[in-house]
């Protein structure tokens, strides 16, 4: 049947597709920015609707450190992906590190924050509405904080023990996209339980 | 020569003499199907499951219908027929319609785009571990609780288990944890999987293949993708706040702490109704499919068709509120939801109208698939007719709640949906296994099919017009309802013995089946230009296409596509 050759349309350009981790990644944000969405409407929805206290004006501080210590961490994690694209790896490693550290702190003052509620003021998930809401919703976000680490852990030993190279920029770059979104998601979980909600 | 220009026409290359393969032992071959990541097997075990779950699930459907053909009837227990219907809901839903959808998807859609697999293999086979896994889950609440023939714990809240019904109070024990994991899991599973097609489609197609040359059914796919991720994850959160309100003690849907039940129904619907397009977006690209190849006429209106489909999509997270006309959520949301509702016929007339224009005129062959395609045609219509009614608000009112909704969702999802799977089936079958499936069987099948489901769905509406509640386990002679509920009970047992044949069909059709050969129906799109069944890496070399029908071009070479788009 193919005996007769074919002309090719003329139209033809040369075939450059996507790359599929960076769209993998964007579909998981799109599904858990859809996750988030849930929880932040669920915690709009009940603010000011506890029957009991404590109430978030009450016991609820504005965690303005450990935010820029996240927020920061975005950028040293960006520069590290910048140092390993000029295949500059001591710097990438330095880089990489601070934002291990710049997360961890972060995760440290969350606990922090959570014993304080807990055994200071009593308020448990079972408190009241405000309880449910806010250990909820933040700890959704706590958690994603807890894999991005895992996985920033992983590629800093990989870094250290000299596995990483500069052709390996790109995976670095999708993981960091995944960070940007986590950070992302805090910015808005900031405003809406420590700024409206109070 | 031909060969370096199309990487089509080296489909001849393939050895295709039959070898004298060892045979395999039984635990070889189960090990084979467990570990395998690719695509073709993946999407054969999502069938086979949710078949499987298509033939409980209608058992189910017959209890129910064996208990309400008579009035006062004793067949089940007012608990079991309970169970029965949130089973038989849920089983429907998350364990036959979307696995047998993400099946097709799986096998078909790197096979369409000239791809040898999917974007992440092994997320593929952990996906579909895991719903697998979800499915089984919510039939191990079978075991335990009172017994096997009280259907054991299984849980008993309705498919979208409204709160507070689920609260620890009102159903104590563990059917509903079993209900929230299941469905949990297989949401999980249901998102990896549509990430892995939404990302295969993006970056996966071979060259030549634009966006705009892409068979319809990959445009479909991607939407429903898409659309499973934003409405499967609200299902995702909301059932981790059910899990957290039944585990830990939080409050979100419980009233007595000021928790809401509204927010439930919210957040289901949020996720329920575009779920009813999730399963359908994927009928709709069978048919687009199989129209078009058996009325030998390129599909008609091939953009309306792609901005109709990315249409539908949009519109349909908009209206999920039409199913909650009834709660009371004042005039202003009410009148929004109707419109939303009544906006998303445009788009769904669009696509009724392409078909009809391909159809028309065309050199109309009634094989299997095309009789199941026309079904699907008129019966979606008329769905598509009652769901205009339903939305609404003040004709809802009336009869939400009452079997004139049972009978308008079953129109879509058997009528429509059902109708189209068989169509797929009868259509793919010979690609996937090399033989054709029974014509004649085809043929009682579809008969069969055609006057079961008129028989019990069409009659359905009459006792909800007569005011007859759903899921009620049992109801009083004298209302008008016996007769009626008769006929849907015998329908439903017409349907089940055409299902029967069907199933018969396809194990039969595999050793006795005619020999199919790479192209039987003389179609168009690149997964006929591979053998039957393809080899395990889809094609020898790498397609290249230059239109949207890229075997026409081949066919004929003097009068290809691409001079027409
Ligand atoms: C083929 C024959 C079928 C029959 C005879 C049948 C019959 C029924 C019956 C009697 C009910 C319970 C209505 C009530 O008492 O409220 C029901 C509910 C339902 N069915 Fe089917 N069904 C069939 C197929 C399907 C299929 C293929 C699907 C989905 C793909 C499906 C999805 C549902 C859903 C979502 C419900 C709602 C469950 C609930 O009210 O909680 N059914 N069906
Ligand atoms: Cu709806």
């Amino acid at each position: 049947m193919s005996t007769i050759p074919i002309t090719p349309d003329p139209s033809d350009e040369p075939w450059i597709l996507p790359d599929r981790g960076t769209i993998g990644m964007a579909c998981l944000i799109i599904a858990e920015s859809a996750i988030f969405v849930i929880f932040v409407v669920a915690y709009i929805f009940y603010m000011g609707q506890s029957l009991s206290g404590p109430t978030p004006r009450q016991v609820l501080e504005l965690p303005i450190f450990t935010t820029i210590c996240l927020l920061s961490s975005s950028f040293t994690l960006h520069w590290a992906v910048v140092a390993l694209r000029k295949s500059k790896l001591g710097a990438f490693n330095a880089w990489l590190a601070t934002t291990v550290v710049l997360g961890a702190i972060f995760l440290i003052g969350t606990g922090m924050e959570w014993y304080h509620l807990i055994y200071v003021d009593g308020l448990t998930i079972q408190t009241n509405l405000f309880g449910t809401t806010f250990y909820s919703l933040v700890g959704l976000h706590a958690t994603h904080v807890i894999v991005g680490l895992l996985m920033l852990i992983a590629a800093l030993i990989f870094g250290l023990t000299g596995h990483v190279t500069e052709k390996h920029a790109h995976r670095m770059d999708v993981l960091s996209l995944y960070w940007h979104f986590v950070d992302a998601v805090w910015v808005i979980v900031f405003t809406v339980v420590y700024v409206l909600g109070r | 020569m031909a060969d370096s220009v199309s990487g089509l026409s080296s489909v001849e290359a393939i050895d295709l003499t039959p070898v004298e393969k060892p045979r395999q032992l039984f635990l070889e071959v189960l090990y084979d199907w467990v570990t395998t990541v690719d695509h073709k097997k993946i999407g054969l075990m999502y069938i086979a499951y949710s078949l499987t779950f298509l033939v409980i699930g209608g058992i189910e459907a017959i209890v129910m219908r064996i208990q309400l053909a008579v009035p006062h009837n004793t067949f089940v227990s007012p608990e079991v027929f309970n169970r029965m219907f949130t089973l038989h809901g849920t089983t429907m839903v998350f364990f036959v319609g979307m696995p047998i959808l993400f099946g097709f998807g799986n096998y078909l859609v790197p096979l369409m785009i000239g791809a040898r697999d999917m974007a992440f293999p092994r997320l593929n086979a952990f996906s579909f571990w895991i719903s697998a896994f979800g499915g089984f889950l919510l039939y191990y609440s079978f075991i335990g609780g009172s017994g096997l023939y009280g259907a054991g714990s299984a849980p008993d809240v309705g498919w979208f288990a409204y709160a507070p019904l689920t609260a620890k109070v009102f159903s104590p024990g563990h059917s509903t944890d079993y209900w929230t994991l299941s469905i949990l899991l297989s949401g999980i599973g249901s998102i990896g999987t549509a990430l892995n097609i939404v990302v295969t489609i993006i970056c996966m197609r071979c060259p030549g293949m634009k966006l705009n040359r892409m068979p319809l059914l990959s445009w479909l796919y991607l939407v429903t993708g898409s659309m499973v991720f934003i409405a499967v994850s609200p299902l995702t959160a909301a059932q981790i706040m059910l899990m957290l309100d039944r585990y830990v003690g939080s409050h979100f849907f419980d009233t007595q702490a000021g928790g809401s039940a509204i927010l439930w129904m919210h957040f289901f619907w949020i996720f329920g109704h575009p779920e009813v397009y999730i399963l359908v977006l994927p009928a709709f690209a069978f048919a687009n499919e199989i129209i078009p190849v058996f009325s030998r006429k390129a599909i008609f209106g091939y953009p309306a068709m792609v901005a109709a489909s990315v249409g539908i999509g949009f519109i349909s997270l908009s209206v999920w509120a039409h199913h909650m006309f009834a709660v009371g959520m004042g005039a202003g949301a009410n009148v929004f939801f109707v419109f939303s509702t009544m906006i998303i016929s445009v788009p769904t007339g669009i696509k009724i109208f392409n078909w009809l224009a391909t159809i028309w005129g065309g050199k109309i062959r009634f094989a299997s698939p095309m009789l199941f395609s026309v079904g699907f045609l008129f019966q979606f219509l008329i769905a598509g007719l009652t769901g205009i009614m339903l939305s609404v608000a003040p004709f809802d009112w009336q009869l939400t709640g009452s079997y004139f909704v049972v009978a308008h969702f079953h129109y879509v999802l058997v009528g429509a949906i059902l109708f189209m799977i068989f169509a797929a089936f009868y259509y793919w079958y010979p690609k996937a296994t090399g033989r054709m499936m029974s014509e004649r069987l085809g043929k009682w099948h579809f008969w069969l099919m055609v006057i079961g489901f008129h028989m019990t769905f069409d009659f359905m509406h009459i006792p909800g017009l007569l005011g007859m509640p759903r899921r009620i386990y049992t109801y009083e002679p004298g209302r008008g309802w016996e007769i009626w509920n008769l006929i849907v009970s015998v329908g439903a047992v017409i349907q089940a013995i055409a299902t029967l044949i069907f199933v018969y069909n396809l194990v039969h059709s595999y050793y006795k089946g005619e020999v199919a050969g790479n192209d039987p129906w003389d179609a168009w799109t690149l997964e006929w230009s591979t053998a039957s069944p393809p080899p395990s890496y889809n094609f020898a070399t790498t397609p290249i296409v230059h239109s949207r029908r890229p075997l026409w071009d081949i066919k004929h070479p003097e009068d290809p596509d691409w001079n027409y788009e």
